[in-house]
């Protein structure tokens, strides 16, 4: 018995991969549906679905981006202090003295750009293929639901480097929130001051200060990736659900 | 006989099925495998050459000036130029959330399911695409051709402000006007289609085609307002004190 049997035929082993590696139509089937990560698959799937000119492959780029977006967001977290004496240090901490600090934050921001890019053009291609008409017309929502969070969790981040740039951003996006009506200060018909309108919810103050800065990470770090995680497993779980991936009927 | 012919139909069936749905393992998986890989070496060859902007600490007493707002809010951004922020930012996205949303149970056009078919297709594909591309020329003005103050530069052009902009006296219709041709328009908006016989609007029931014909109508206001504010300097539409559109 050479070492590779030995191993393979052992009970540990076995007790990890419970079939074995000849390419059979049966181990085919056994590789997709004994892994619990591989059976968000089905066995099988119509031709044109594997082809990159239909799907653009654009929803599952956009999860990948995800899962990069959330490693080094937690590489980065062990770096960053989310209070304003500090959070901009950090950025220059990064810059200058932590090994790869520089690349990290770069991957980091390059990589949401490319989730928002890549999740509108999933959008496009779902809308072009007519795959959100019926049954999977609530799919669809959920998509609406996840691009919209995906546009918040990259706002929510752009104000934790501190600078300028964020700052001011930050200003003008939530000074939107003070223009709602009747529940913004400045809006029409405001039944609300400003110490308790929408804007007043979203900074923790009446201006971006201490408060917003720690709102915003707190939503960035945890909040709302912890509903985007959630949003994902429903959205592709539903897919399978709701009559797989679209064909032409 | 009979029985054993329907039996080998049948087994046939069967095989041209699994020939036309193949496996998944291990194409597709080595696809997104290969997919995974090439994203990961743009991303890292993206953040080789280019670094993440920093600017300088943020100083709340001193006001940047564009402040922009990240590239994907930017079309937001720019539609405050036409109308007030409790529209542009407000109420519009929300609409926009939520016709998104409701697209597919307005959309009752059975054709062209898994398949790019413009023709089977053409009201919905014409809609949606005029709506996205707006979305994306808004993002382009706003993110390239904007400067100080929100004056446009073309992007070869200096952010200097040497008399490339002439001071335009803005000016609101009387709100009577408006009223009218804002009537005008919605009644021509949701009676033209039915009029006219069109397809699409055959096959809508009443509530799907109220909503519908809505939501298209919000949608063209934008570049309507676009129109009427670049072309013939009109501010407000409708000027209360208390709310303006």
């Amino acid at each position: 018995m050479t070492l590779k049997e030995k191993i393979m035929g052992s009970q540990i082993w076995k007790s990890i991969f419970r079939h074995d590696f000849e390419d059979t139509p049966s181990n085919r089937g056994k590789v997709i549906r004994s892994n619990v990560f591989l059976h968000l698959h089905p066995l099988r799937i119509p031709e044109h679905a594997m082809k990159i000119r239909f799907t653009w492959c654009m929803g599952g780029i956009t999860f990948f981006a995800f899962l990069v977006e959330c490693i080094t967001g937690i590489l980065l977290m062990f770096y960053y202090h989310p209070v304003i004496e500090y959070a901009y240090m950090d950025m220059k901490y990064l810059q200058f003295d932590v090994p790869f600090g520089q690349i990290l934050r770069n991957v980091h921001r390059w990589g949401a750009h490319l989730m928002v890019f890549t999740v509108m053009l999933h959008m496009l291609r779902v809308f072009l293929t007519g795959s959100y008409k019926k049954p999977r017309e609530f799919n669809w929502v959920i998509g609406v639901v996840l691009l919209t969070l995906t546009l918040l969790m990259s706002f929510t981040g752009y104000l934790l480097p501190w600078d300028q740039l964020a700052y001011w951003a930050i200003t003008v996006g939530t000074n939107m929130g003070a223009a709602t009506p009747f529940f913004g200060v400045e809006g029409p018909f405001p039944i609300v001051d400003k110490f308790n309108d929408v804007r007043f919810v979203l900074l923790g103050g009446t201006t971006v200060g201490a408060n917003a800065l720690l709102r915003f990470y707190v939503a960035h770090v945890i909040a709302i990736p912890a509903i985007v995680f959630v949003g994902c497993a429903i959205h592709f779980w539903r897919i399978r659900k709701d009559g797989g991936i679209s064909r032409p009927l | 006989m009979a029985e054993e012919t329907a039996a080998a139909l049948k087994a046939k069936a069967r095989a041209d099925k699994k020939k036309k749905n193949p496996h998944v393992w291990p194409e597709l998986p080595f696809k997104e495998l290969m997919c995974a890989v090439v994203v990961m070496l743009v991303l890292i060859v993206w953040a080789l050459w280019l670094d993440a902007p920093l600017g300088e600490i943020a100083t709340p007493s001193r006001t940047e000036n564009p402040a922009k707002a990240p590239w994907y809010f930017i079309g937001l951004q720019e539609i405050l130029v036409y109308y007030d922020p409790w529209y542009s930012g407000v109420i519009l996205p929300s609409i926009i959330m939520i016709g998104l949303m409701a697209i597919p149970y307005l959309d009752t056009n059975p054709k062209g399911v898994g398949e790019y078919n413009f023709s089977a297709r053409k009201f919905a594909m014409v809609n949606f695409l005029f709506g996205y591309f707006m979305w994306m020329f808004a993002i382009v003005v706003g993110q390239f051709m904007r400067g100080p103050s929100w004056l446009f530069f073309w992007p070869w052009q200096v952010w200097d402000d040497s008399g490339h902009h002439d001071e335009v006296t803005l000016f609101n219709i009387d709100n009577k006007t408006s009223i009218i041709a804002l009537a005008i328009y919605a009644l021509v908006g949701f009676v033209l289609p039915k009029l006219l016989k069109m397809k699409w609007a055959k096959n809508l029931d009443w509530t799907r085609y109220i909503i519908t014909i809505s939501l298209l109508l919000l949608m063209y206001l934008v570049p309507v307002k676009v129109v009427l504010r670049q072309i013939f300097h009109v501010r407000y539409l409708i000027a209360t004190p208390w709310i303006n559109f």
